[in-house]
């Protein structure tokens, strides 16, 4: 393999790995705005997506019946979360409900480990396809699926957002909260709304990205926080930020992965990759590469 | 509460503290009763950070970790005698905050929560990485015990003894410098960081040095970690261990004295008791589901008593300048 099919490779990887974190960044970004406050449990829900679907299918659920069931479940668990935990406190100061979201996630992770153990689960391909050549590197057509959900999830967002009245009321409470509530805009609902998205979206992305990665009870939580990561390095309050900068933190990741410097990889510290991006960024522009300061 | 109270619970405190060890026969309950000693240094001063400077971390076992570390380090590869290493290591957790502190404290809410976790989850991943000086995921053995002259504290009632010791000298550290000028500083802080700026109070040294306090007892607490155990891996330095001291500060209550302590004793007992109660109960299920319970309790907490179990004294809210120090309690 050629140097410069290596680095198509590279970015290969990187869009996809950084597809999954823009759909968790435009979950967070969506939740932040209508309600102020960051997710934390945002990763749980990537893994009770995927291992709900990989239970499913066990038990003879239709592959597709079983994604649609495991989304489903991820939405539900994150409108519960909302309810119990996120509307009773949403008085409280934003530190209470920092460690109320990482209550939960502990929780749901817990849970996790208690339902489907530390093994590791796999789902197949979404088409038999073998590997496509491209300019010499190769892609995987699961990759190309990751891809089209973000493309879908923005998409839809977009149409969302644009021409539905639920939409333009986020829209409204996201730009102005007491505006928003002030012509009639109920911000609880929003704030379900949001949650229950968030755990849409995160599930989704779980499914998509199992047959690549595989899954396990902890999967969620670094892609949780790199999701946050990218998040940063939009502007957390830009949805377009939002998905240009997961884009980017994963082609970063694999690009900076690949390195090697006096024969010493930098493979095993991709993950501190992230977290030195996320601090240069909150230091030097805290609004991110696109918000304004 | 005044200050011949303090002295009279500092002095009760150290009195039970002494007889303890002779009550608990058990070895599990002596380790466990170390282990609350050990992480309520750390929460004292996170406690000083988010509870009087109003500043918050989540990277706290970063610091923890370094000033664990450090010593390890310093005992084993470089023979350094272990009574040294412990007045050494301290010292690099307290440098790296100062000089990450000056930046990352200027970040607020989210997003210090944000960079503060960073922080942790990279320090945690060069613990795993740097291999040569760490000895990676697997860890440094053959850490000597502590000792300092003929003393050495190779059991676990002489290092109950030596970290609440350290853990009391702490406290007294805590009561005398919230009560000073710099404490009502820091609290003048808490209420409102431009009130206090306009006041003339240097508001970003103050929180610059509460972060470096709480950075140099937590790399006390490591060193004194790693002298009681004579083992290092990057496990109990994690991301995991930094949300666990700042529950204890929030769970036992900002702006208090004695919060931290029982925060810290509260989540280590809780943490402990679920481990030994969730098998009898579900002897199906292995590993460290516990969890659960301990997330579910958390949020309890917070929607219940979100500013924690105890509540600061209330002449924190109703100090009068022209009477001085005269307060209500």
């Amino acid at each position: 393999m050629g140097i410069e099919s290596q680095y198509v490779q590279y970015l290969i990887s990187g869009f996809t790995l950084g597809s999954i974190y823009a759909l968790i960044a435009l979950a967070l970004v969506v939740t932040f705005n209508i309600t102020g406050v960051f997710n934390l449990a945002i990763g749980e829900f990537v893994t009770i997506g995927a291992l709900t679907a990989v239970s499913l299918r066990e038990a003879g659920c239709p592959d597709l019946l079983a994604y649609v069931l495991a989304v489903m479940l991820a939405g539900l668990v994150g409108a519960l979360m909302e309810r119990a935990t996120i509307h009773p406190a949403r008085k409280a100061s934003v530190l209470t409900l920092i460690i109320i979201t990482i209550g939960v996630s502990i929780a749901l992770r817990g849970a996790a480990l208690l339902i489907w153990k530390t093994h590791p689960y796999t789902l197949p391909s979404f088409v038999n396809t073998s590997s496509i050549g491209f300019l010499g590197a190769v892609i995987i057509p699961q990759s190309l699926f990751v891809l089209g959900l973000a493309v879908v999830a923005v998409g839809f967002l977009f149409v969302f957002f644009d021409f539905t009245f639920l939409g333009k009321a986020v829209r409204a409470a996201m730009m102005n909260k007491t505006a928003a509530q002030l012509v009639g805009i109920n911000p609880g609902r929003l704030s379900l709304f949001a949650f229950t998205f968030g755990g849409i979206i995160a599930a989704l992305s779980g499914i998509f990205i199992t047959p690549i990665t595989t899954a396990q009870y902890d999967m969620g939580f670094m892609l949780g926080l790199k999701g946050f990561v990218a998040a940063i390095l939009g502007g957390v309050t830009n949805v377009t930020g939002a998905i240009i900068g997961g884009l980017l933190l994963g082609v970063i990741e694999a690009f900076a992965a690949s390195c090697s410097f006096q024969g010493y990889s930098f493979t095993g510290l991709k993950d501190a990759i992230a977290m030195i991006v996320m601090i240069i960024v909150l230091l030097t522009r805290p609004t991110g590469i696109l918000g304004n300061r | 509460m005044s200050s011949k109270k303090i002295w009279w619970w500092l002095f009760g405190t150290a009195a039970v503290v002494l007889f303890l060890p002779m009550l608990i026969q058990s070895s599990f309950l002596l380790g466990v009763s170390i282990v609350i000693g050990l992480y309520s240094i750390v929460a004292l001063g996170l406690g000083l950070l988010m509870g009087y400077a109003g500043q918050v971390s989540f990277g706290q076992a970063a610091f923890y970790g370094l000033g664990a570390y450090t010593a390890a380090i310093l005992a084993t590869r470089c023979q350094v005698p272990p009574a040294f290493c412990l007045l050494i290591a301290p010292f690099l957790p307290a440098f790296v905050a100062l000089i990450i502190g000056r930046p990352i404290l200027r970040l607020r809410e989210h997003y210090l929560v944000l960079a503060t976790l960073g922080v942790g989850i990279l320090v945690s991943a060069l613990f795993k990485e740097f291999s040569s000086l760490t000895g990676g995921p697997s860890g440094l053995t053959g850490i000597p015990y502590l000792s300092i002259g003929p003393v050495v504290f190779d059991s676990d009632r002489d290092c109950f003894f030596l970290v609440w010791s350290i853990l009391g000298l702490v406290l007294l550290g805590m009561a005398n410098l919230t009560r000073s000028p710099v404490g009502r500083a820091f609290r003048a802080i808490h209420s409102s960081e431009k009130a206090a700026a306009a006041v003339g109070i240097s508001t970003a040294s103050l929180k610059l040095l509460a972060f470096v306090v709480s950075a140099f007892l937590a790399g006390i607490s490591g060193a004194l970690y790693i002298f009681w155990v004579t083992f290092i891996s990057p496990s109990p330095f994690s991301f995991t261990t930094s949300v666990e001291f700042a529950l204890m500060v929030v769970v036992g209550g900002l702006g208090t004295l004695w919060g931290p302590v029982l925060g810290a004793g509260i989540i280590v007992g809780l943490d402990k008791l679920l481990q030994w109660l969730v098998p009898e109960v579900l002897p199906t299920a292995g590993g460290e589901f516990e969890i659960i319970i301990f997330g579910v309790i958390f949020v309890i907490i917070m929607l219940f008593k979100p500013k924690g179990l105890l509540l600061p004294e209330k002449s924190i809210v109703t100090v009068h300048p022209e009477r001085g120090n005269n307060n209500h309690a």
